[in-house]
């Protein structure tokens, strides 16, 4: 779910804060990662050379380097379903399935770009990388399989709670809350109203949208940030937050 | 400041931010360096780490990925 509790750079600098010290940063809309990180690659370590060198090549050499990959990319899974199983309510064997398919997955696209290793972290890292954001689409998709509330209910007496508004002050947040709402219905877009009621309305994890819409997990986020800025802007045009220093 | 930090964090957008695609092709890259030293990766990308503290799911990306590779870390 969205973070919106904790250190936020924006309560720094925010939206005034000078945006050339990222200039050379592609924001947002870029996913290759080229642009942030084309002076990362180097030389392999020993041990990332080997793996490389093994899963490029053919023979026992390569089944034995799969099948370790395998073993691998298994343990990781499990621990992170493991370290994620507040969001399921699944466990025993068909957790252990998804760890299993989350694995298959991750091997067969790490075999097909084993030759994009560039050197940037070892091997490894740059290998669990590919089952940890396997594991992240397979609770999104598993989302969809659980009761839950239906997409589009729209109930707003939840999204008080989602924001951090204190019940028991509820008579100083209310205003607040209809402005916020006021701002949903007549400033964003209807792509716009539509992601920010599924995430902070209705509760959707953001996962779980980017597998129901059929997008990507960047793509939502950008939606997200657009409408974020515009809230932001209602509210402190209406004085209802202070503009940011 | 605001009456209300939690909804005024939720809203600030950072300019640096760099978005989910960007943070989770370099996942792997800022691990490794985070797992060693989180200062250097935060000053290494800035633009990373100004993403994982608005993204939720990237950083929970970020915590599975640093776990798992915690064990190698400490390899000797
Ligand atoms: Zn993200």
């Amino acid at each position: 779910m969205w973070r919106y509790v904790g250190d936020h750079p924006g309560s720094a600098g925010g939206r005034s804060r000078d945006a050339s010290a990222c200039a050379s940063v592609a924001i947002m809309t870029v996913d290759s990662p080229a642009n942030c990180a084309g002076d990362g690659a180097r030389a392999p370590d020993a041990e990332s050379e080997q793996w490389v060198r093994a899963l490029s090549g053919c023979g026992a050499e390569r089944d034995r380097a799969v099948t370790a990959l395998h073993e691998a990319l298994l343990r990781v899974a499990r621990a992170e379903f493991a370290r994620r199983s507040g969001q399921l309510r699944i466990s025993g064997p068909e957790l252990d399935d998804l760890a299993y398919q989350a694995t298959a997955d991750a091997v067969i696209a790490i075999l097909a770009k084993v030759g994009q290793f560039r050197g940037e972290s070892r091997f490894t890292t740059w290998a669990y990388r590919f089952v940890i954001l396997e594991v992240s689409a397979k609770i999104g998709r598993h989302f969809w399989r659980q009761p839950h509330v239906p997409l589009d209910t729209a109930d707003w007496d939840r999204l008080p709670d989602r924001l951090g508004l204190d019940p028991a002050r509820e008579s100083e947040w209310r205003d607040l809350a209809r402005a916020l709402r006021r701002a949903v219905e007549g400033e964003l877009t209807d792509h716009q109203r539509r992601i920010f009621i599924a995430l902070m309305v209705d509760g959707v994890p953001l996962d779980a949208l980017v597998a129901r819409l059929g997008t990507s997990r960047n793509a939502i986020y950008k939606t997200m940030y657009d409408a974020r800025g515009k809230l932001r802007a209602s509210l402190v045009a209406n004085g209802y937050l202070h503009e940011s220093r | 400041m605001s009456n209300w930090p939690d909804l005024d964090r939720f809203l600030q957008t950072d300019p640096c931010d760099a978005g989910c695609g960007t943070a989770m092709e370099l996942l792997h890259v800022y691990a490794d360096l985070a797992a060693a030293d989180p200062a250097a990766a935060q000053r290494r990308y800035p633009e990373v780490a100004a993403h994982l503290r608005a993204c939720g799911p990237c950083e929970q990306d970020l915590g599975g990925l640093l776990a798992a590779i915690r064990p190698d870390v400490t390899k000797p």
